[in-house]
C-alpha cells in the first residue's frame, strides 16, 4: 500500500471527489495558485481550473456564506478556512444558517457543503492561530464535526465530508499534515460517526483526538512495557459521536482517561465522560480523567507552549492513576 | 421594457394582497394568536412587487426579517405563510421556522432570515451557482439601510463585483434600524453611493413608486442575466408599523408617519391605473373582495391545521 502524507491524502481526496462530481468546488484563501499555505490543495487549481478552484479576497464571512448560498443551490462547495481562529468573523454564516437552514426551514433545504479548517498548536503561531475549537461546533445542532487523525482516516473521512449532505466541519491538526500513513490508492470512504479503535487493550480505554491520539499511542507503547493494556480509541467524528464504540470499550476495560488539546474546560472531553458517566456508570472502577489543555490562550514561547500541549508523560500518569484506583 | 395593463393589474393585486396579509397578521398577533415576533412589511410593498414581477421561480431571492413582502411577490402561497407564522405544521417550514424563517426552494425563496446582513453572502453565493451551473439565472437579495453597515454586505459586494456574480442588491432604506436612524448610523446620504466603491451602478429610486422600482429592477435584472455582473438598486421607503408588532416608536414623530404615508404605494398607484383607465372603481372593489377572501381562506385553513406533533421535534435536523 503507498504511504502518503496526511496533507497529500487531503489532496487525494479532492483530486478523487472534484473528478467524481463536477458540482464540487473549492474556494478559500491561498487555495488556488499558492495550493493552500499547508499544501492541502496543491496542483488542483491547474487540474482543474479556475472557476472550480478560487482564490478569494481575505472575506471569511463571504467565503463562508457564498459557500452557504451555492451549497443550497445544487452546488458542493469545499471551503478551506486557513485556520479555525478565523471562524470568529464568519461564524454566523456556519451557525446561524448553514447549521439551522434544513432544520428551520422543515427540512426543504440541503446545505451539502465541508468547511476545512487548521487547527492545533506545536509550532509557535501563539493564541490566534493555534486553538482546538471543535467543541464550539459540537454544541451546534445540524453540523457535523470531524477530526482525523491518520492520512488514512485523512482521505476516507473527507471523501465522505464530501459526499455528506450536511454542513460538515472538518478539522486538520496542523502537526499532522506531514505526518505519513499507509493510505488506499483510488476511492474509499471512511464513514462518519464511527470511531476507530486505533490500539486494542484491555486495561484502560483513552479515548482521544487529533494530534493527541499518537500522544496516547506513544504512551499506551510505553505502558505495555509496563504491564499497562491500553486501548486507544479514536472517535474520528465528534458529532454525531459514536458513543457504543466507547462505552463497550469502557465496559470492557472499567477504566477511562480522555485526552485532546482542546482546552480542558467545557471541552470535547467534557461530553464524552458525561456520556459514560451517564451510561456506563456502574461499570467504572475509577473516575474518569482528561488530560486537556489548561484554561488559557496559546501561549508563544516554546517551553510554555510545550507545557499546554497534553504530553505522553501527562497521559501515561493519568492511566497509572486510574489503575491505582 | 414595455408593461402591458394585465402586467400593471397583477403589480397592484400583488401590492393589495401584502398589505391585507400584514394587516391581518397584525390583528392576529394583538389577539395573541400568534407566539414569537413579527416585522410587518405594510408600506414597503411597491419595492418587492415591482423586483420580483421580473423573476422566474428558477431565479432565487434572500429575505429579511421583514420577509412576508419578498416572499408574496415571489410566489408565495398566503395559506401556507399564514401556517407558518402561527406555528401549525401545515405551514412552509412546518411550524420549524416562523414569521422570520418563512422558505420555499420551489419558489426560489432562500428565506426570510433572523440575523441582519445575512441574507448579501447567500445570495452572492446562489448567483455563484447560477454562473457555475451556466444558467441565466440570477439572485436577488433584499436588505435593509441596518444591514447596509453590516460587514457581512460589503464583503458580499466585494466579492460579487471581484467574480462578477449575477446578484441583484435591492436595498429598502426604510430609514430605520429599530431605533436607531440613518442619519446617526449612516455617513453618507445614500446607500447607492456605496457601490462606486464596489465599481457596480448604484441607483436611487422612490422605493414607494412601484414603476419605478420595475424599470430599476429590470434593468439590473437584466445586466445580470446577460453576465455583467452585480447591481446596486436602494429604494426610499418606510414602514407605517413598528419595527416589530409592539413597538411604541417613540424614536419617529407622528408627522414624520403621516409624510409618508401621504406617499403611500398602493392609494398612488391605484389613482394612476384609474386615470389611465386601467382600472375602474368596479374593478378595484372586485380586487378588494377577492384578496378579502383569499386572506381569509389563509386565515382559515390555518386555524384548522393542527400544530406539529412533539415527535417533530426532532426531525429534520440532518439530511
Amino acid at each position: 500500500m503507498p504511504t502518503m502524507t496526511f496533507a497529500q491524502a487531503l489532496n487525494d481526496a479532492h483530486k478523487i471527489e472534484m473528478t467524481r462530481d463536477p458540482n464540487v468546488y473549492v474556494a478559500g484563501e491561498d487555495v488556488g495558485v499558492y495550493g493552500g499555505i499547508f499544501g492541502v490543495t496543491a496542483g488542483l487549481l491547474d487540474q482543474f481550473g479556475a472557476k472550480r478552484v478560487r482564490d478569494t479576497p481575505i472575506t471569511e464571512s463571504a467565503i463562508v456564506g457564498t459557500a452557504v448560498g451555492a451549497a443550497s443551490c445544487g452546488l458542493r462547495p469545499v471551503i478551506e478556512l486557513m485556520f479555525v481562529d478565523f471562524i470568529g468573523v464568519a461564524m454566523d454564516q456556519l451557525f446561524n444558517q448553514a447549521a439551522k437552514m434544513k432544520y428551520m426551514f422543515g427540512g426543504k433545504a440541503k446545505i451539502p457543503m465541508v468547511l476545512r479548517a487548521t487547527c492545533g498548536a506545536g509550532i509557535g503561531a501563539a493564541a490566534q492561530h493555534s486553538q482546538c475549537l471543535e467543541a464550539w461546533f459540537m454544541h451546534v445542532p445540524g453540523l457535523k464535526v470531524v477530526i482525523p487523525s491518520t492520512p488514512s482516516d485523512a482521505k476516507g473521512l473527507l471523501i465522505s465530508a464530501i459526499r455528506d449532505d450536511n454542513p460538515v466541519v472538518f478539522l486538520e491538526h496542523k502537526m499532522l499534515y506531514a505526518s505519513e500513513g499507509e493510505v488506499a490508492a483510488g476511492e474509499y470512504t471512511t464513514p462518519l460517526g464511527k470511531a476507530d479503535i486505533k490500539r486494542e487493550g484491555k486495561d484502560v480505554t483513552v479515548v482521544a483526538t487529533a494530534q493527541a491520539v499518537h500522544t496516547a499511542l506513544a504512551a499506551a507503547e510505553q505502558l505495555a512495557g509496563e504491564g499497562i493494556s491500553v486501548e486507544v480509541v479514536d472517535p474520528r467524528t465528534l458529532s454525531p459521536l459514536d458513543e457504543d464504540t466507547i462505552l463497550e470499550s469502557v465496559r470492557k476495560t472499567h477504566r477511562l482517561v480522555i485526552v485532546h488539546e482542546a482546552v480542558k474546560f467545557a471541552g470535547p472531553g467534557a461530553e464524552i465522560a458525561a456520556v459514560v458517566a451517564e451510561k456506563a456508570f456502574d461499570r467504572l472502577d475509577a473516575p474518569i480523567l482528561r488530560i486537556a489543555a489548561p484554561f488559557v490562550p496559546v501561549p508563544f514561547s516554546p517551553p510554555l507552549e510545550k507545557e499546554f500541549i497534553p504530553s505522553t508523560e501527562k497521559v501515561i500518569k493519568a492511566v497509572k492513576t486510574v489503575m491505582e484506583s | 421594457m414595455q408593461i402591458s395593463k394585465e402586467q400593471m393589474i397583477d403589480l397592484y393585486k400583488t401590492m393589495c394582497k401584502i398589505r391585507s396579509f400584514e394587516i391581518r397578521v397584525s390583528e392576529l398577533f394583538a389577539a395573541g394568536k400568534i407566539p414569537g415576533f413579527v416585522h410587518l412589511y405594510a408600506g414597503e410593498e411597491a419595492v418587492a412587487t415591482g423586483v420580483c414581477v421580473n423573476l422566474l421561480n428558477s431565479d432565487y431571492i434572500t429575505s429579511t426579517h421583514r420577509g412576508h413582502g419578498h416572499l408574496i411577490a415571489k410566489g408565495g402561497d398566503v395559506k401556507f405563510m399564514m401556517s407558518e407564522v402561527l406555528g401549525k405544521k401545515t405551514g412552509y417550514c412546518k411550524g420549524k421556522g416562523g414569521s422570520m424563517h418563512i422558505a420555499d426552494a420551489d419558489l426560489g425563496i432562500l428565506g426570510a432570515n433572523g440575523i441582519v446582513g445575512a441574507g448579501p453572502p447567500l445570495a452572492t453565493g446562489a448567483a455563484l451557482a447560477c454562473q457555475y451551473q451556466g444558467k441565466d439565472n440570477v439572485a436577488v437579495c433584499f436588505f435593509g439601510d441596518g444591514a447596509s453597515n453590516q460587514g457581512t454586505t460589503h464583503e458580499a459586494m466585494n466579492l460579487a463585483t471581484c467574480w462578477k456574480l449575477p446578484v441583484v442588491f435591492v436595498n429598502e432604506n426604510n430609514m430605520y434600524g429599530i431605533s436607531s436612524c440613518t442619519k446617526n448610523s449612516m455617513c453618507i446620504p445614500n446607500i447607492a453611493d456605496r457601490a462606486a466603491a464596489y465599481d457596480m451602478p448604484g441607483v436611487v429610486v422612490d422605493g414607494n413608486d412601484v414603476m419605478a422600482v420595475y424599470e430599476a429592477a429590470s434593468e439590473a435584472i437584466k445586466r445580470a442575466r446577460q453576465g455583467q455582473g452585480p447591481s446596486l438598486i436602494e429604494c426610499k421607503t418606510y414602514r407605517h408599523r413598528g419595527h416589530f408588532e409592539g413597538d411604541a416608536c417613540v424614536y419617529r414623530t407622528a408627522a414624520e408617519l403621516e409624510e409618508w404615508k401621504e406617499k403611500d404605494p398602493i392609494p398612488r398607484f391605484q389613482k394612476k391605473l384609474l386615470d389611465l383607465g386601467v382600472l375602474t372603481p368596479k374593478k378595484v372593489q372586485e380586487i378588494d373582495e377577492s384578496i378579502k377572501k383569499e386572506i381569509a381562506d389563509a386565515e382559515r385553513f390555518a386555524e384548522d391545521s393542527p400544530f406539529p406533533d412533539p415527535s417533530e421535534l426532532t426531525q429534520d435536523l440532518y439530511t
